[in-house]
Order: structure tokens, then C-alpha cells, then sequence
């Protein structure tokens, strides 16, 4: 801030020292551009082909809208659940030291770095009626395998480490006179956690957990061993878009494309603006 | 020294719940892939992986892995330098958009590109007419994965250089170093780490992509189906000892990927408390 | 509420950050903790706090009047305390952070809320922010932040107010005004209060005792006008203001360091002697007492007295000389100015471990 008004009451944008401005510009524009924005055109190209009503009846075929309810009800659950797993877990890397703590942190990063399809048919087989978990769950009446509780399961697996690691950081850099001040004036652990710990960690919680939502709604691989993709119930909207690939209903799949990237993009420029105002009240920011 | 939740009971309780969630949750599984892979003894597995078709998948994506890092590589120092060196209009903008990737679903990601550079996409068209053909070969899935994977090598550099922030590069320039030298002599020293964990992210990614590659290659057996398709196939042809001796290979990647990762922070850790 | 320490000691692993001590504070007194970093001052601070346990030894006893809090949870001890970075919730308005302590007491005891509304608003008026009410921590200046904290820590009407380089992260000016207010606060509402603070002229102006400590020991208590009178041992001599040193020989009750002579009254052998800025005189010529040729290097006129730095082929390192602003304009000091030193007075403290009583002598007139 400072700086910028420094450069305006100048007059004058500051000279560049350091070398390689051009040079960086010109391959990072190149790519984004490349790579990133020349795709998107094919998506608006085949969407232009569609008038509105074709376009309206495909995002809102029975079917379709079924796969929305799905997705987005799972996604909810799942991201529901890593926020409070996820926060356990950040808590208990950050706050105590056990034997075995570094292999747990470890760990963390494994649905980051197992490959989806890998844990898709890994947690398919595990649920499934004769599979290990499968076997003890099943007598109990919870039925994983491809019921909505399996995509819910594979969502969570695959964006767990999503609020682990947001939270994390922010818990480990929180100072320890936050909960020597709350102690000192008499606050119970629990008290404490609520009133001082929680609100601390919320905008890195809210923020793990968007995060991992929107991962959960656009997951693919890990969600269709697991899903049983039976049409209106476990179909998940990925899997409905390539199924009209499959069928070269190109028009069908970029419509519901559409769909999903405006809704993840939506969500991302949200948690974006969110975070900002956030963090504008806490590190000053007048008004 | 008094922090909240300290109390042993509380500390025993919250202890042992992760332990327990996470070794079900996490640890089971990976135990799990090993198991399937060797349910029917390491022979069968052997056989599962000296087979032509997977042989053949192999290659391929260790091929598609060896040209992706590379490219985001050069792309992901090239922003880092750009947006952390340099202040200009649309820095913002730039690095929000490298997030994108993230954000989109892969099976969209392998979509917009089949819609550009299929037959019927624009750009597809006219790369056929000169008999060009991109998709449900093995340039698609390279594109597609560049585009999955390109983030990552950026995401690990821009925090640490922003950290750093330019005072050794503006020194060197003082002493009168050329543009190449000081990226050789001063920067790349304080970020191989950072490099290197983010190309060991963007291996473990490329060889793991499945959605937006699925979309793109077209899956023909011995040609373009990389690992990840592979066992994809084979599970839904209820071998389910071959697709998981083929996912016991991907997962033995994703755990060198964290054991690569634990030892380059235990080695920064390090660095802090002995500078 | 008086505080009473026996026998209270502290090793972290195994260095000892603090030797078991006895330390007895009455109430209503206003008592500072003085020493260099690693002296175990802020130890012993959140020890009294609860915030640190000391070594757990059969004779470790920490009394509040009579209340024996020894083994005390922090939370239950009444205590108020003060961070030196304040410590303020962020996510809380002023207000908010003061209510806190008040918020949290359990339901039984807890104060209604208009009565925890009027108290807030009661102690806001008493550091002057009552206006800032309902701002957020980041929109306040440093002191501003210190004074909420201080309102935060008195919400409860603690025994005792516990004070961590309560003035330590502010800048010079602000640090005065503070002090000032403290004590006029203190003495206004009479608490007890121990603060830790590393800087002496802050100890010596606020404090009515203070408790020097170096080494996780306690080096002497007294106030603040003894201490600087008769500092009880080398340390407390030189940790309490700017000293110059004087090593030479003494024969037939003369020191002697290069061609620098000063008549004193001491038994032969080698000898080491130590001077404050102000004891030292600056004349143009050497008196019959003391030949100390010395050569002006660097002069400070700000303030209400001249630093001069002095430097000598017979002296290790400067030494530094404050004199007043007339005799400055009387000597015509300058960079370069060669003149002589004459010492009012001098201290020395021969053998440390002996113990023995330090003296202090006018020099010979």
C-alpha cells in the first residue's frame, strides 16, 4: 500500500532492477494463454451452437438434475466431515508430540499424491460386501459401496488433506499468548477452544473446507468404482458428462460442462473475496 | 508453559481419535492395494506386470511424465520470477489464473481440449486438413496433463519467493551480475528444494491423472492407454489382482512422493535451527 | 494481596533457568523484575503467573496473602496479566476483549450482562478509550492496544497484576506517557504489581523495589535510590547505568596505567577501578590528585547533558564523560580537544566471589 501511494505521488511507475521482466512475461502469458484460455473457447464455440431452451432442457434433464442433488448433497457431506476430521487432525500435528507423529503427517499428503483412480478401485474394494471394512460395516446396516455414502466416502478421502493443510499452518503460527491470555482470564479448555482457538483458525477452516468442496464436486476418478453410477441415485454429474462424450453428444456435455465450471469458478472467486475481507479486519484496514 | 487442551485426558482422547481415523481412513487403503496386488502370491503379480499391455502403459506414461515436467518447469519459474520480481497491472489476475486447474474438474479439463483440437473443434479442424491429430493419441493426453499438472511448481515457489523476497537478486545487480547468472547463483540455490518438491508433485500428478486423460486418449490397449486407464480396464474386466499389481506401482510413487516430501522438510527444518 | 515465593526454582531440561529463590512483595507494592535477557526474570514472572510450574522440590511454596497457589491452575489463581505484545483476541472488538474474563466465568458467579456492559464501559473510561469501544485490535495504535490489554487483565480486580515488558514493544515516547499512567494507576487503585522489564532507567523510575537478577539469580533488592547508592556487587554496578574502567598498578598509593596517574588510597597490586560518566570532571590541565591525559573523540550535545567520548593510548576501550552544557561551552570542547580527566569518585568491587563489601570512595581533593 505504501509503496503504491510512494510510486503515485512520484508520478512514475519505480524502474525495474532486476533482469528477466520480459523474458518471464512472455513465456507465462504464452502459456496462460495457451493453455489455459484457447481451450475455454472451444467450450464457449460448441455452446454458441445451442439456443437457450436446447441449452435449458439439457442442464435440467430429470436425470441430470438427479446427478446434481447427488454430487452436490455428497460434497456437502463429505466437506462437512473433513472440516471437523480435518481440524482434528491439525490439531493433534500441531499441539502434541507422540511417538509416530511424523509417519501421521506423512500421510496427510497421500490422497494428494495416490492417484485417484488408484484409490478409486482401492476404496470400492474395501467397502464392497466381501472387502475388509465392507464385511464389518455391512451387518451393522451401512451399506458404502455404491450407495451415496461411498461417493460421499471417496470425496472425503480424496480432499481431506485440503483443510489439513490450510488449517494447519495458521494453528502453527497462532501465538501462544492467545491461550495463555484466555487461561490467565480464566477460560475453560472448551471455552477457550470456542472463543479464542476456533475464531482464530475460522478463515483457514472455512477456506480448507470450500476448497475441498469444490474439489468433491468436480472428483471424478475416486467416486466411480465406488458409485455404482446407477442413473438417479449414485450418478455423479463428471460421470454424466462423459457419458455424453462416449455418446459424442458434444453439445450435451459442454451444456452441463458449463454448469459444473461456472459453479466451481463461482465458488473459488467466492472463497477468494471472502478471505480477503476476512483478513482485512484482523490485520488492520480501517472502517 | 500452558496452552488449552494440554490436560493428559484431553491429550490422550484426541491423540488416539486421529490415530485411529486416520489409520482406517488413510492407512488401510494403501495397505490394501499391496494386499490385492500380491493376493494371489508375487508370481501372479510378477506376470501382471511383465505383461505386453501393461509394459506398454508403463511407457507411456513415464513418457508423458518425462515431457510434462519439463514444461511446467520452465513455466512455473518463469511466473514465480514474474509475479513475485515484478509488480505490474493484472498480477493478481495472473496468479488467480494459474489456480484454475485446480478448480476445474478433470473430465471438464479433458473436454474443453477434445472440443478444440478434436475434428470438430476449430483449431482440431484445421490441424486435421494438414492431417494432424491431436486427440485419442498420445499429444492429447500430454496436453491434458500439462494442463492438469501446471500449477504445481509455481504454487510451490511463489510463497517461498515471495518469503524471500528480491533484496539478493537486487545485491547482485548492484555487484554488476548478468540476468542469467543471478538466477543461477542467487535464486536457484535458495529454491532447488521448492523446485525439486515441485517437480516430484507434478510426477506424482501426471502419472496419476485419470479424468481429463480418460476423456482425451481413446484407451486403445498397447497405444494410448497409460497406466492409470489401464487398470482401470482391467478392474472393470474383473481382474482385479492385475489392476491392482498396476495400481501397487502408482502407489509405491505416491509413497516415494511422501517420503521425498517428509525428507525435504525435515531438511528445512533443519536448516532453520542450524543456519 | 502480598506474594510470598519460597524456594522457587525452574530447569528447563537440564539447564537451570532460575536457582531456587525466596522473594517476598507487600501488598500494594509496585515491584520491578530488572535484568539482560536469560537473567529468568519472565521465568519467575510466569511462574508467579501459573504459566510456567516450578521444579517441583518439597519446600517450593507460592502464597497470595495466605492463599497457597503453589499448585494452582493458572485459570484459578486471580491473577491479571499484561504480554508484551499484548496479546489481544483479534477477532474481538475492544470491548469484547475486555468483557472476556468476565464472558467466561461460569454461569453461577458471572456478572449480568448489564452489569458486565457498565464494568467495561467503567474500565474503558479509566485507560480513555471508551470511544474505541468498538473497534477491532488491528485499527489501534500500540499503546493504545497495551492500555486494552491493561483493562483486559483489571476486569477481574485481580490479587495481583503481572506485567511481561509491559512497554517493551512500544516506541520512546509512547513508553514515558505509559509509565507515567501505570504508576498513576497503581497508585490510584492500589493493586500489587510485578513487572519484568530489561531496561534500568524504566525499573528505577516506576518501580518502588526492584529486583535486579542476572543468571537466573537474584542479585539484590532494594529501591531504586539504594540500589543506585550501593549496588550490592559488580553486576548491579554496571547493569544500572554507563561505566568507564580504569586498570593499572598501584605503588605507594598511586595507580598507575601508562602515563596515566591517579592518586588513591589503596594497598599495592594490580587494581581495577570503576567510574560513571558523571563522576568524571574534564579540566584543560591535571590536578595535583589525578594525570589522566585524554583526547575528546565524539561529542552528543542533545539532551540535558553533554556525552563526551574520550579516548587515551592508556585506555582499552573509550570512555564516556557527561558534562554540563556551561562547562561544555567553558572548556571549548571539540572533535580533538586534548584536556584532562579528574574522577569525583570511584567504585571498585575486588574479588566477586568473596563477596566482600564493595566500596565506594570520594577520591582524595
Amino acid at each position: 500500500m505504501s509503496s503504491r501511494s510512494f510510486a503515485i505521488g512520484l508520478g512514475s511507475t519505480p524502474k525495474r532492477v532486476l533482469p528477466g521482466f520480459g523474458l518471464s512475461l512472455g513465456i507465462s502469458l504464452t502459456f496462460v494463454s495457451l493453455m489455459l484460455l484457447l481451450p475455454m473457447t472451444g467450450l464457449f464455440g460448441q455452446l454458441a451452437g445451442l439456443s437457450l431452451a436446447e441449452y435449458w432442457a439439457i442442464i435440467t434433464n430429470e436425470r441430470v438434475v438427479a446427478s446434481y442433488v447427488v454430487t452436490i448433497g455428497a460434497a456437502a457431506v463429505a466437506a462437512i466431515v473433513n472440516a471437523a476430521f480435518g481440524l482434528l487432525l491439525a490439531w493433534v500435528l500441531v499441539r502434541y508430540t507422540f511417538p509416530g507423529k511424523r509417519l501421521l503427517d506423512a500421510l496427510m499428503d497421500l490422497p494428494f499424491a495416490l492417484p485417484t483412480a488408484v484409490a478409486g478401485i482401492t476404496l470400492a474394494t474395501l467397502y464392497s460386501s466381501n472387502g475388509w471394512m465392507g464385511q464389518l460395516l455391512e451387518p451393522l446396516g451401512l451399506q458404502v459401496a455404491y450407495t451415496w455414502v461411498g461417493i460421499a466416502l471417496a470425496m472425503s478421502f480424496t480432499s481431506i488433506p485440503f483443510v489439513v493443510r490450510t488449517v494447519q499452518p495458521v494453528l502453527e503460527d497462532m501465538p501462544n499468548e492467545m491461550d495463555e491470555a484466555a487461561l490467565t482470564l480464566g477460560a475453560s479448555d472448551f471455552t477457550g477452544f470456542r472463543r479464542v482457538i476456533l475464531p482464530h483458525l475460522w478463515p483457514a477452516l472455512v477456506t480448507g473446507t470450500g476448497l475441498a468442496f469444490v474439489r468433491s464436486l468436480g472428483e471424478f476418478g475416486a467416486i466411480i468404482f465406488i458409485a455404482g453410477n446407477m442413473p438417479y441415485e449414485t450418478e455423479i454429474t463428471a460421470l454424466m458428462i462423459f457419458v455424453r462424450l462416449q455418446e459424442y453428444d458434444y453439445a450435451g456435455a459442454s451444456a452441463i460442462a458449463s454448469v459444473v465450471l461456472f459453479v466451481s469458478l463461482a465458488l473459488l472467486l467466492a472463497i477468494n473475496i471472502w478471505q480477503g475481507r476476512f483478513i482485512k479486519r484482523l490485520h488492520g484496514g480501517h472502517g | 508453559m500452558q496452552r488449552i487442551g494440554d490436560g493428559v485426558a484431553v491429550r490422550r482422547l484426541l491423540i488416539g481419535a486421529a490415530v485411529v481415523l486416520a489409520a482406517l481412513f488413510l492407512l488401510l487403503p494403501l495397505v490394501a492395494i499391496f494386499a490385492q496386488a500380491f493376493a494371489r502370491g508375487i508370481d501372479v503379480f510378477w506376470a501382471n506386470v511383465t505383461n505386453h499391455y501393461t509394459l506398454a502403459a508403463i511407457q507411456l506414461t513415464l513418457f508423458i511424465a518425462v515431457l510434462t515436467i519439463p514444461v511446467c518447469l520452465v513455466f512455473g519459474v518463469a511466473l514465480a520470477w514474474l509475479v513475485t520480481r515484478f509488480r505490474f497491472p493484472g498480477r493478481r489476475i495472473l496468479q488467480t489464473l494459474i489456480d484454475i486447474p485446480f478448480a476445474v474438474s478433470p473430465v471438464v479439463a479433458g473436454l474443453v481440449y477434445l472440443l478444440l483440437y478434436g475434428r470438430t473443434g476449430w483449431l482440431g479442424s484445421w490441424l486435421d486438413g494438414h492431417d494432424i491429430q491431436l486427440m485419442f493419441a498420445w499429444p492429447g493426453i500430454l496436453l491434458v496433463t500439462i494442463f492438469v499438472t501446471c500449477p504445481f511448481v509455481a504454487r510451490e515457489l511463489i510463497p517461498l519467493m515471495q518469503a524471500q523476497g528480491s533484496r539478493e537478486e537486487e545485491a547482485a545487480v548492484t555487484l554488476g551480475a548478468p540476468g542469467w547468472t543471478i538466477f543461477r547463483r542467487v535464486t536457484l540455490p535458495n529454491i532447488r528444494w521448492a523446485l525439486l518438491y515441485g517437480v516430484i508433485l507434478t510426477n506424482a500428478r501426471a502419472v496419476g491423472e485419470f479424468g481429463a486423460v480418460s476423456v482425451v486418449s481413446g484407451a486403445i490397449r498397447g497405444q494410448t492407454n497409460t497406466l492409470p486407464l489401464h487398470l482401470e480396464q482391467l478392474y472393470q474386466d474383473y481382474n482385479t489382482v492385475g489392476a491392482f499389481a498396476s495400481a501397487s506401482l502408482l502407489a509405491l510413487i505416491a509413497l516415494l512422493t511422501l517420503v521425498a516430501k517428509a525428507g525435504l522438510e525435515w531438511r528445512a527444518a533443519r536448516r532453520e535451527v542450524h543456519p | 494481596m502480598s506474594i510470598r515465593l519460597h524456594e522457587i526454582g525452574k530447569h528447563f531440561g537440564r539447564t537451570q533457568a532460575l536457582e531456587p529463590i525466596d522473594l517476598d512483595i507487600t501488598e500494594g507494592e509496585l515491584v520491578g523484575l530488572l535484568g539482560p535477557s536469560g537473567s529468568g526474570k519472565t521465568t519467575l514472572l510466569r511462574i508467579i503467573a501459573g504459566l510456567e510450574t516450578a521444579d517441583n522440590v518439597a519446600g517450593a511454596r507460592i502464597l497470595f496473602g495466605e492463599r497457597d497457589v503453589t499448585h494452582l491452575h493458572v485459570r484459578d489463581r486471580r491473577i491479571g496479566f499484561v504480554f508484551q505484545h499484548y496479546a489481544l483476541f483479534r477477532h474481538m472488538t475492544v470491548f469484547d476483549n475486555v468483557a472476556f474474563g468476565l464472558t467466561v466465568m461460569p454461569r453461577k458467579s458471572r456478572p449480568s450482562s448489564g452489569e458486565i456492559r457498565s464494568r467495561v464501559h467503567r474500565l474503558l473510561e479509566m485507560v480513555k478509550l471508551e470511544h474505541m469501544a468498538h473497534r477491532y485490535p488491528a485499527q489501534l495504535s500500540g499503546g493504545q492496544q497495551q492500555r486494552v490489554s491493561l483493562a483486559r487483565a483489571l476486569a477481574l480486580r485481580p490479587d495481583v497484576l503481572l506485567l511481561d515488558e509491559p512497554f517493551g514493544a512500544l516506541d520512546a515516547k509512547v513508553r514515558q506517557e505509559l509509565r507515567r499512567w501505570l504508576r498513576h494507576l497503581h497508585d490510584e487503585l492500589n493493586f500489587t504489581s510485578l513487572f519484568v522489564t530489561h531496561d534500568q532507567e524504566e525499573a528505577l523510575e516506576l518501580s518502588d523495589r526492584v529486583v535486579v537478577m542476572s543468571n537466573g539469580r537474584i542479585e539484590q533488592i532494594d529501591t531504586p535510590d539504594e540500589l543506585y547508592r550501593h549496588p550490592a556487587n559488580r553486576f548491579v554496578f554496571e547493569f544500572l547505568g554507563d561505566v568507564n574502567h580504569l586498570e593499572g598498578t598501584v605503588r605507594n598509593g598511586v595507580l598507575t596505567c601508562g602515563d596515566a596517574r591517579l592518586a588513591v588510597d589503596l594497598a599495592d597490586g594490580p587494581e581495577e577501578l570503576l567510574l560513571r560518566p558523571h563522576e568524571l570532571e574534564l579540566a584543560p590541565s591535571a590536578t595535583q590528585h589525578a594525570h589522566l591525559p585524554v583526547c575528546v573523540t565524539a561529542i552528543s550535545p542533545v539532551g540535558a547533558e553533554v556525552r563526551v567520548e574520550l579516548e587515551a593510548d592508556w585506555l582499552g576501550e573509550p570512555w564516556l564523560a557527561t558534562v554540563s552544557h556551561a562547562d561544555y561551552e567553558r572548556l571549548h570542547l571539540t572533535r580533538g580537544t586534548r584536556l584532562y580527566a579528574a574522577p569525583r569518585r570511584w567504585h571498585r568491587f575486588p574479588d566477586e566471589r568473596s563477596k566482600q563489601a564493595a566500596s565506594t570512595l570520594e577520591a582524595v581533593s
